[in-house]
């Protein structure tokens, strides 16, 4: 897998991980015609579509978008079971998670995907190993109130 | 958990930004504060670092930059709190910074957590290397991960984690990946009990093995093993491994992947448990599904169209390739949409296969039905590539006939691609050529716009070869010119055959010569100048077929219109043929304007240019910046004609056009010799003194702009209802790249997106120019209020504007699928820096869209090239010798140094190139004269190309300070 990107239907990015070297500018390019791509789909199409050199593989759950590239030679079909898998976890760790969840607990959302994904590929597939390997840090979290982020203060 | 701490403050927070401007202005107030916190004298504690660097990567992944807090995050890689190192290794990943100090400061802190012998801390620090990936982290940590991860006492979780670690950094830098004992102990672990581990190793050693498969061999028979054996466990054996009911699909598909990187495994024993194996999956394929949840379906399919990949890629089974054409054949009316999509796909690599190409061919009744009833394009063009992969004579009929049908509804985006399809199909399977011929024709008639001149060249090459068909081909172009309306290819391909084989048709009354002269005057007046450049070859080769149309003809030759043409090329044509057929004998006519010889039989060039579009970088968005750079394309404002093919283009030399025409205007004695290049070259070939003869000379068509001509006076026709500039958003990011596109040539695609392409075609001459632009609307729903308004912001200090563009409205309404046309006319009145802005406006599906671009106008368009011989341009370069008026760039190559090119792009830009000026030949040297109404600005230029150190040295010389620079800057961009 080459990145995975989280949007909502508005268009506004909520979670992004690459796993090949792109400057910033590239980034920022590549979301937003995907988004702009993925997001002029209508609901019944496929869940593929080719874009550049590599295939796209979607999902929309709720209100967010799960958007994953992947290489010619890999699986669509299980791609999209990544993506659901993901999905799984993050809703088991917050309890029926929405988006809000993720803007405002972001550093979660990322430590759960690095548990269940690295370098682009699938680490570790069993949903109770995963969770058990964030309980296990959530243990080692001193008693301390969480991070508070709301900047406006 | 972490949720009740956090959300809810936070989202109050979000909750206050009413505008993107409140919200940029409280993210600015809080960076200050924790600027402020930051370098405060109080020293911080962990807690707060840590807050504040969260909340900075917070406000980075909102999208704003953020440029500081590395080194706090730094600090935090080094407490012993596990959450203070997380979030300080989570702000390394996301916002690496290449400071070399921060890296030595991050690279101590993971070495030092990696020796640590605490797996939590450990697979923190591997993640983060796997995350971040560089260079330097490989110099780092590349030897000592493999020791880790063989190591018989890390704990599983660390394994995986440096497994996948350690992929990331071969996949960056491979050379820093040292292979040794260690290799074999990998490939053991595809046995390992822990189902984690092998597969994080399956995907490592599917990597490594590709470099090195004999190293890696023995993961063979590892890897069919454990598939057997997950293959054939029960649903429910592997527990937390069984996914929806199916046991470990994501290892499964893995090792699939592992076995394609190999041929069938040699041992008897081994590749007979594999096959067991396969048979198994295209078993469970049959049973009825154990869950009515589609993660179930997906994951069992998956596996299912691994095992088939697999099946394909070994090529050597025909019972089992036949089987995973009917499974495949059973999807493609599955319900579901991802499911019909990815057998077509999938069946289009079976197609190739000569075991299974006969059982494709059964499903072709519903691959035609799903290119026709499919909703979703992308599934279309699925089908359609299926139906090219498995033509062959005994369907070609059916298929092409099918897919001309697709084509009169296909979308833009793979017009272009289905018409090569069809041609390439026809040709390759056409057991009689009127069958060709008529594919053909009904392509241009269809989709004319998308038929290139490789396609149309192809068909003449054809006719004139094959004498058995030539008779036919005169007769339907004949047939097909009576239509009131015919795309102009049509036209041209009928033009150049009745020019050759009329007189096969001439006996007909109904096609008598004079009725298929006045067929193809008819058409004269609406067509570009090539195309009548064209024609009039066609009516000096009638002279000769037919006497009796000649005294028509030569009235025709002799009228002002032509003999005064303001196009060189017309003119020239208009008076030498006309002094041709009054002088030469009939023998000599005869001889000169002789049927064309056979063209010597080469590879198709439609199926090179099918390759090159399939090619690497010719995604969907088929802009023409990114095809080959040897095409035409690049240099479109050089090219004379859509015929003159400035690369060696198969079928283009082939039909004599690069030849160049007589140098000089008319002389009637200029001879026969030269007259018959000329005559078949369909258009003014390079020839220095014209200067850039854009594709379609649009201009030719004008009159020359009389002093009360409304261009030359009305500065800015828009009408009052019309967006001010101040009305107009600013130009989107990527326009300057796509003008950057255009500075070198006239015509192609200049935006396109998901619902709007927007295609230039330009021409320029003197102080004057003329641009259409095509609106195409590539959804099937109507544009509204479509609004394209062109504004040129002018000169803010003086007001002044340089540039006077006068545009006429076009419709308000789009339909889907439909293409309107706006004509621009352009005068340049003096120098400018900035092109005008194009801004289109239209409501789709109710919601506005809109969208400014930047035209591409640039002051170098108003070029006229000039011949000068080395004395004089010595002499005017010295005379340019203030340092103002010089501007020089010196630049690394962004592409091929190829001389060719780079000689295109001068042309293109639209200077003269002076050979044997400079005395290094590898140097280029130009010289023009920028044409505006108010004042004429010479211009000299120097390219220096250092192909040693990839770089260049641009230097210019013009009267005027800031053209120069303009222009350096301009060119610069080019190469």
């Amino acid at each position: 897998m080459q990145f995975m990107l989280l949007f909502s239907r508005q268009g506004k990015l909520r979670l992004q991980k690459w796993y090949v070297p792109l400057s910033d500018k590239e980034k920022k390019k590549i979301t937003r015609e995907l988004v702009q791509t993925v997001l002029a789909r209508k609901p019944k199409m496929c869940s593929f579509l080719e874009w550049r050199d590599l295939k796209i593989v979607y999902k929309r759950y709720a209100s967010l978008y799960f958007c994953c590239a992947i290489e010619d030679q890999d699986n669509e079909l299980i791609t999209l079971e990544i993506i659901h898998r993901y999905v799984e976890l993050l809703d088991k760790y917050f309890g029926s998670v929405c988006e809000l969840d993720i803007i405002f607990n972001f550093e979660k959302a990322y430590f759960i995907l690095d548990e269940f994904l690295l370098g682009g590929e699938v680490q570790e597939t069993s949903k109770k190993n995963v969770l058990k390997a964030i309980e296990q840090a959530d243990l080692l979290q001193e008693n301390s109130p969480s991070i508070v982020l709301n900047y406006c203060r | 958990m972490a949720k009740s701490g956090s959300s809810g403050t936070g989202g109050r927070g979000k909750g206050h930004s009413k505008s993107k401007e409140a919200e940029i202005k409280r993210i600015n107030k809080e960076l200050a504060n924790i600027r402020s916190k930051f370098k405060g004298d109080k020293a911080l504690d962990g807690y707060s670092k840590k807050k504040y660097v969260c909340k900075l990567l917070f406000i980075f992944l909102l999208g704003h930059d953020i440029d500081f807090g590395h080194m706090e995050a730094v600090n935090l890689l080094s407490s012993n709190k596990y959450t203070e190192k997380q979030i300080g290794y989570l702000f390394i990943s996301v916002l690496v910074n290449s400071n070399s100090e921060l890296i030595r400061l991050i690279n101590n802190a993971i070495k030092n957590d990696l020796a640590s012998r605490n797996p939590t801390f450990m697979c923190l620090a591997l993640h983060c290397i796997a995350n971040v990936g560089s260079r330097e982290m490989g110099e780092a940590f590349a030897a000592d991960i493999p020791r880790i991860l063989v190591a018989g006492d890390s704990m599983d979780s660390v394994k995986q984690s440096a497994a996948l670690c350690l992929l990331r950094l071969y996949k960056a830098s491979p050379d820093l990946v040292p292979m040794g004992e260690w290799t074999a102990r990998v490939v053991h672990l595809l046995n390992d009990q822990h189902m984690g581990v092998v597969t994080a190793a399956v995907s490592l050693i599917t990597c490594l093995c590709k470099k090195n498969p004999d190293d890696f061999k023995t993961c063979i028979s590892l890897a069919v093993s454990r598939l057997s054996r997950i293959v054939s466990s029960a649903s429910t054996d592997l527990q937390d491994y069984t996914y929806y009911f199916v046991p470990a699909p994501w290892l499964s598909v893995k090792l699939l992947r592992l076995l394609q990187c190999y041929p069938p495994p040699e041992d008897a024993a081994v590749k007979g448990r594999l096959v067991e194996c396969l048979e198994t999956v295209l078993n469970k394929a049959q049973e009825p599904p154990k869950s009515k949840k589609v993660q179930h379906s997906n994951a069992k399919n998956a596996i299912l169209f691994e095992t088939i990949s697999l099946i394909i890629h070994y090529d050597s089974e025909p019972n089992l390739l036949v089987r995973a054409c009917n499974q495949l054949g059973q999807f493609l009316q599955h319900r579901e949409t991802n499911l019909r999509y990815l057998a077509l796909e999938s069946m289009c690599t079976l197609a190739s296969s000569e075991f299974s190409h006969e059982a494709v061919k059964t499903h072709i009744d519903t691959v035609i039905n799903a290119l026709k009833t499919e909703r979703d394009v992308s599934v279309r063009q699925r089908a359609a590539d299926l139906l090219y992969a498995m033509c062959d004579r005994s369907n070609a009929k059916q298929i092409v006939s099918e897919m001309l049908r697709y084509l009169e509804t296909a979308d833009y985006a793979i017009r272009e691609e289905i018409v090569l399809k069809v041609a390439i199909l026809a040709e390759k399977y056409a057991v009689d050529y009127s069958w060709y011929v008529d594919t053909i024709l009904n392509l241009i008639r269809i989709a004319g716009d998308y038929v290139s001149e490789e396609v149309w060249y192809r068909v003449l090459q054809i006719v004139t070869n094959r004498d058995d068909v030539q008779g036919y081909a005169a007769k339907t172009v004949f047939e097909a010119l009576q239509a009131p309306a015919c795309h102009e290819n049509m036209v041209k391909v009928g033009g150049y055959i009745l020019g050759e084989f009329g007189n096969l048709i001439a006996g007909d009354p109904r096609s008598s010569p004079p009725v298929q002269f006045s067929l193809l005057h008819s058409k004269f007046h609406l067509c570009s100048v090539a195309t009548r450049a064209l024609l009039l070859s066609t009516y000096i080769k009638f002279i000769n077929l037919f006497p009796e149309t000649k005294a028509t003809i030569q009235g025709v030759l002799r009228a002002g219109s032509q003999l005064r043409n303001a196009d060189v090329e017309l003119q020239q044509r208009a008076v030498e043929y006309l002094t041709l057929s009054s002088v030469a004998s009939t023998d000599v006519l005869a001889t000169v304007l002789e049927e064309m010889p056979p063209f010597p039989e080469r590879e198709s060039s439609i199926l090179a240019k099918l390759k090159r579009k399939k090619g690497p970088g010719a995604g969907s968005a088929l802009d023409d910046g990114r095809r080959d750079p040897s095409s035409n394309d690049i240099n479109g404002g050089v090219e004379p004609t859509p015929s003159t093919v400035s690369t060696p283009s198969p079928s283009a030399d082939l039909l004599g056009l690069r030849a160049a025409p007589p140098p000089a205007a008319p002389p009637a004695s200029s001879g026969a010799g030269n007259l018959l290049v000329d005559v078949f070259s369909d258009g003014p070939a390079a020839q220095p003194s014209l200067g850039p003869t854009p594709e379609e000379a649009f201009l030719s068509e004008l009159e020359p702009p009389a002093p009360e001509s409304p261009m030359a006076l009305l500065a800015d026709p828009a009408p009052a209802a019309d967006p001010g500039p101040e009305d107009i958003g600013p130009p989107i990011p990527e326009a300057d790249e796509l003008l950057n596109k255009f500075v070198c040539k006239n015509n192609g695609v200049l935006f396109e997106n998901q619902l709007l392409q927007i295609g230039v075609k330009s021409e320029f001459r003197q102080n004057l120019g003329r641009m259409y632009l095509f609106y195409g609307n590539k959804t099937s729903v109507q544009f509204q209020n479509f609004s394209p308004t062109v504004v040129h912001p002018g000169d803010l200090q003086t007001h002044i504007l340089p540039l006077a563009v006068q545009t006429k409205r076009v419709a308000a309404q789009v339909d889907g699928g439909a293409q309107v046309q706006q004509v621009l006319n352009i005068e340049c009145l003096r120098d400018f820096l900035t092109p005008p802005l194009l801004s289109v406006r239209f409501r789709y599906g109710g919601a506005p869209q809109s969208l400014t671009l930047k035209l591409p106008v640039t002051i170098n368009k108003f070029f006229q090239p000039t011949e000068m011989a080395a004395q004089d341009f010595f002499q005017r370069w010295k005379q340019l010798s203030l340092p103002q008026q010089e501007a020089q760039k010196i630049f690394k190559a962004n592409h091929p140094m190829d001389a060719e090119v780079t000689k295109a792009k001068l042309l293109g830009f639209g200077s003269a190139l002076l050979d044997n000026v400079d005395p290094n030949p590898e140097n280029f040297v130009g010289a023009g004269i920028i044409q505006t109404k108010a004042l004429q600005v010479g211009c000299l230029l120097r390219l220096e190309p250092n192909a040693q150190a990839q770089m260049y040295r641009l230097t210019l010389r013009t009267s005027k300070e800031p053209v120069s620079r303009h222009l350096c800057e301009l060119l610069a961009q080019q190469f």
